[in-house]
C-alpha cells in the first residue's frame, strides 16, 4: 500500500537532486574555467549561483511544510532532518565555485605558474567527492559515503602541500605575489568544498544508517 | 582583491568535562545530549511481565512476552488493533480475571509482589493500579463522590481524610480550579476533557502505584489531549504509567519508552527516542511510518 507521503518524499528527493546536478555543474565548470583559462566558463559559474540559491529556498520551505504536515518518524524524518542539513552544504559548494570563479578571471591573463597541476588535482578530487557523496545518496550507498570521508583527507593533504608551495614561490619570485595570493584563496575554496562533500556524505550515513559519524572523539563508545 | 566571500568564521573549541562512564554512554543521543532521564534509565523495575502466554478459549492472544517497566517512568504501548495491548494492560491488574475462559501462564510482578500468586488479594491489588479508560465512564453520582468512590469501598468515612483526598486528587488531575465550586454536581454533567481527568482523579485518589491508562485521549480534541499529555508529565513524579496509544506522536511525547507489538508478540521494545528516530525492527518502522500492511 503507497502512502501519498511517498510520492511528496519523491518529489522533495528530486529538486534535492536538482540542486546537486547544479551544483556538479558548477564544480565541473569552475575547474574547467580554471584549467582552460575561461573566463566565459567562469561567468557560467557565477551566474548559476542564483538558481542554486533559489533551490535552496524552496527546498527549505518543502523540509519545514512535510515536517510540519506529515509528522514524520524513523527513516522518513532522517531523511527530511538530513535534506534540511544538505541543502546549506550545497548551497555553500555553489558559493565557493563562485568564489573560484572570480579568482580565476584575476589570474586567467597570465600563465600558470608552478602548482597548476597540483590545483587541477585538488580540483579533480574534489569535484569527485562532491559527486560520490550525491551519488551515496541517490543510490543509498553508505561504502560509497565512507570512502568519500576517506578521501578528505588526501584533498588536505594537496592542499597543504599547495599552500606550501605557494609559499615558496611568494618567497622566491615577488612579482608572482599577487597571483599567488589569488591561488591560495582558490585553493582554500577547493578545500573548503571536500568539507562540504565530507559533510554530505556524513549525512548520507544518518539517513541509511542512523548513526551519526561526526566528530569520532565525541562519539559514545559502544558498550 | 575583491573581498566578496564570506568571513571565515572560527571554529568552536568545544569543552569536554569529562567522557562519559561506561555505564552512562548508552543514554547519550549522539550528540551528547541526553533526552530521556538519566532517572528513567536507571529506574528500579516496578512492573515486571515475563514469558507471559494468554489465552482467550483456544485463542492465544499473548505469546511469551517479557517486558520492564521502571518506576517512575512512562511506558507506551503501541501496535496494530487487535494486537493485544488492552490485554497486556489488563494482566497487569488482573482485569482478565473477570473475563471467561481466559488462561494465563507467566509471571507478573508489581512491585515486590507476584500478582498471580495464588495467595494474592486480588481487590487489594487492584486499588495498587489506577485504570482510566478510553471512553470516560464517571459514575452517575457527584463530583466528589466519583473521586471518593475508591476509598469508600476501602471503608474511609472520615469526612475530612475524604475531603483532602478529594482535592489532591483534583488538583493532581488538573481539574479542581474548574469544579471546586461545584462538587456536589453530577460528574455527568462535565464535559469529555473533564469527564476524563475525573476518571484521572478518581483513579488517582487511592494513591495507586501504577497508573494504567487505554486509549485515554482518543476521545479528546487538542486541548484538552495536551492537558492530558501534561499531567502524565506531572504524574509521573509520583507514579509509574503504562499507556495504551494510537497516536504515534503521543507516545512519543509522552512516554520514556516504548514497547511496538504485533499479533500478541512483543516486537521492539526501547527508548521512545530511539524507537522513533531509528527503530531497529523493520517491522516497526513500517508500523510507526504509517506504511503497515
Ligand atoms: N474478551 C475477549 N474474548 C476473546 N477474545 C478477546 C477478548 N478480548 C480481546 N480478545 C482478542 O484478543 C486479541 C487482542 O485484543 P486486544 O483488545 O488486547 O487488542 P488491542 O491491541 O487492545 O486492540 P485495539 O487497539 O483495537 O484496542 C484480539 O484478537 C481480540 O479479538
Ligand atoms: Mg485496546
Amino acid at each position: 500500500m503507497g502512502r501519498h507521503f511517498d510520492n511528496e518524499l519523491r518529489d522533495l528527493k528530486f529538486s534535492l537532486l536538482a540542486m546537486a546536478g547544479l551544483v556538479e555543474e558548477m564544480v565541473e565548470l569552475a575547474r574547467q574555467s580554471f584549467t582552460e583559462r575561461s573566463d566565459a566558463k567562469a561567468d557560467r559559474v557565477i551566474a548559476l549561483d542564483h538558481n542554486v540559491d533559489e533551490l535552496e529556498l524552496s527546498l527549505d520551505q518543502a523540509c519545514i511544510d512535510l515536517l510540519a504536515l506529515r509528522a514524520p518518524f524513523a527513516s522518513d524524518l532522517r531523511l527530511l532532518a538530513s535534506t534540511l542539513k544538505i541543502v546549506p552544504e550545497l548551497e555553500r559548494i555553489g558559493d565557493h565555485c563562485t568564489n573560484i570563479a572570480k579568482r580565476v578571471k584575476f589570474i586567467s591573463a597570465y600563465p600558470h605558474i608552478l602548482t597548476a597541476q597540483q590545483i587541477e588535482a585538488l580540483g579533480e578530487a574534489t569535484h569527485s567527492m562532491v559527486k560520490r557523496a550525491m551519488d551515496a545518496f541517490v543510490n543509498g550507498d553508505a561504502e560509497l559515503a565512507k570512502a568519500v570521508i576517506a578521501d578528505d583527507d588526501l584533498v588536505d593533504e594537496i592542499y597543504v602541500q599547495v599552500s606550501k608551495d605557494m609559499l615558496q614561490i611568494m618567497l622566491q619570485d615577488p612579482s608572482a605575489i599577487e597571483r599567488a595570493s589569488h591561488l591560495i584563496i582558490l585553493v582554500k575554496n577547493w578545500e573548503r568544498i571536500a568539507d562540504q562533500a565530507t559533510n554530505i556524505a556524513e549525512e548520507v550515513l544518518f539517513i541509511l544508517e542512523g548513526v551519526n559519524v561526526k566528530h569520532p572523539y565525541l562519539q559514545k563508545r559502544e558498550s | 582583491m575583491d573581498l566578496n566571500e564570506r568571513p571565515v568564521i572560527p571554529e568552536p573549541v568545544p569543552t569536554i568535562t569529562e567522557p562519559p562512564r561506561a555505564g552512562e554512554a548508552h543514554i547519550l543521543s549522539q550528540q551528547g545530549t541526553p533526552l530521556t532521564d538519566r532517572a528513567a534509565l536507571e529506574a528500579p523495575t516496578m512492573v515486571s511481565v515475563k514469558d507471559l502466554n494468554l489465552f482467550y478459549g483456544r485463542k492465544q492472544a499473548l505469546h511469551g512476552i517479557n517486558l520492564e517497566v521502571g518506576k517512575n517512568t512512562v511506558m507506551a504501548l503501541i501496535g496494530p488493533s487487535g494486537c493485544g495491548k488492552s490485554t497486556l494492560l489488563r494482566c497487569i491488574n488482573r482485569m482478565n480475571d473477570l473475563i471467561d475462559n481466559v488462561r494465563i501462564d507467566g509471571h507478573v510482578r508489581v512491585g515486590q509482589s507476584d500478582i498471580y500468586a495464588p495467595d494474592v488479594d486480588v481487590i487489594g491489588l487492584r486499588m495498587r493500579m489506577g485504570m482510566v479508560f478510553q471512553k470516560s465512564n464517571p459514575f452517575p453520582k457527584s463530583i466528589y463522590e466519583n473521586v471518593a468512590y475508591g476509598l469508600r469501598v476501602q471503608g474511609v468515612k472520615n469526612r475530612a481524610v475524604l475531603d483532602e483526598a478529594v482535592e489532591r486528587s483534583l488538583i493532581s488531575a488538573g481539574l479542581w480550579d474548574e469544579v471546586k465550586d461545584r462538587l456536589n454536581e453530577s460528574g455527568l454533567g462535565l464535559s469529555g476533557g473533564q469527564q476524563q481527568r475525573l476518571c484521572i482523579a478518581r483513579a488517582l485518589a487511592v494513591k495507586p502505584e501504577v497508573l494504567l491508562m487505554d486509549e485515554p485521549c482518543s476521545a479528546l480534541d487538542p486541548l484538552a489531549t495536551s492537558r492530558i499529555e501534561e499531567l502524565i508529565f506531572e504524574l509521573k513524579r509520583d507514579f509509574t504509567i503504562v499507556i495504551v496509544t494510537h497516536n504515534m506522536q503521543q507516545a512519543a511525547r509522552v512516554s520514556d519508552f516504548t514497547a511496538f507489538f504485533w499479533m500478541g508478540k512483543l516486537i521492539e521494545v526501547g527508548l521512545t527516542e530511539k524507537l522513533f528516530t531509528n527503530p531497529r525492527e523493520r517491522m516497526t518502522e513500517d508500523y510507526i511510518s504509517g506504511r503497515f500492511g
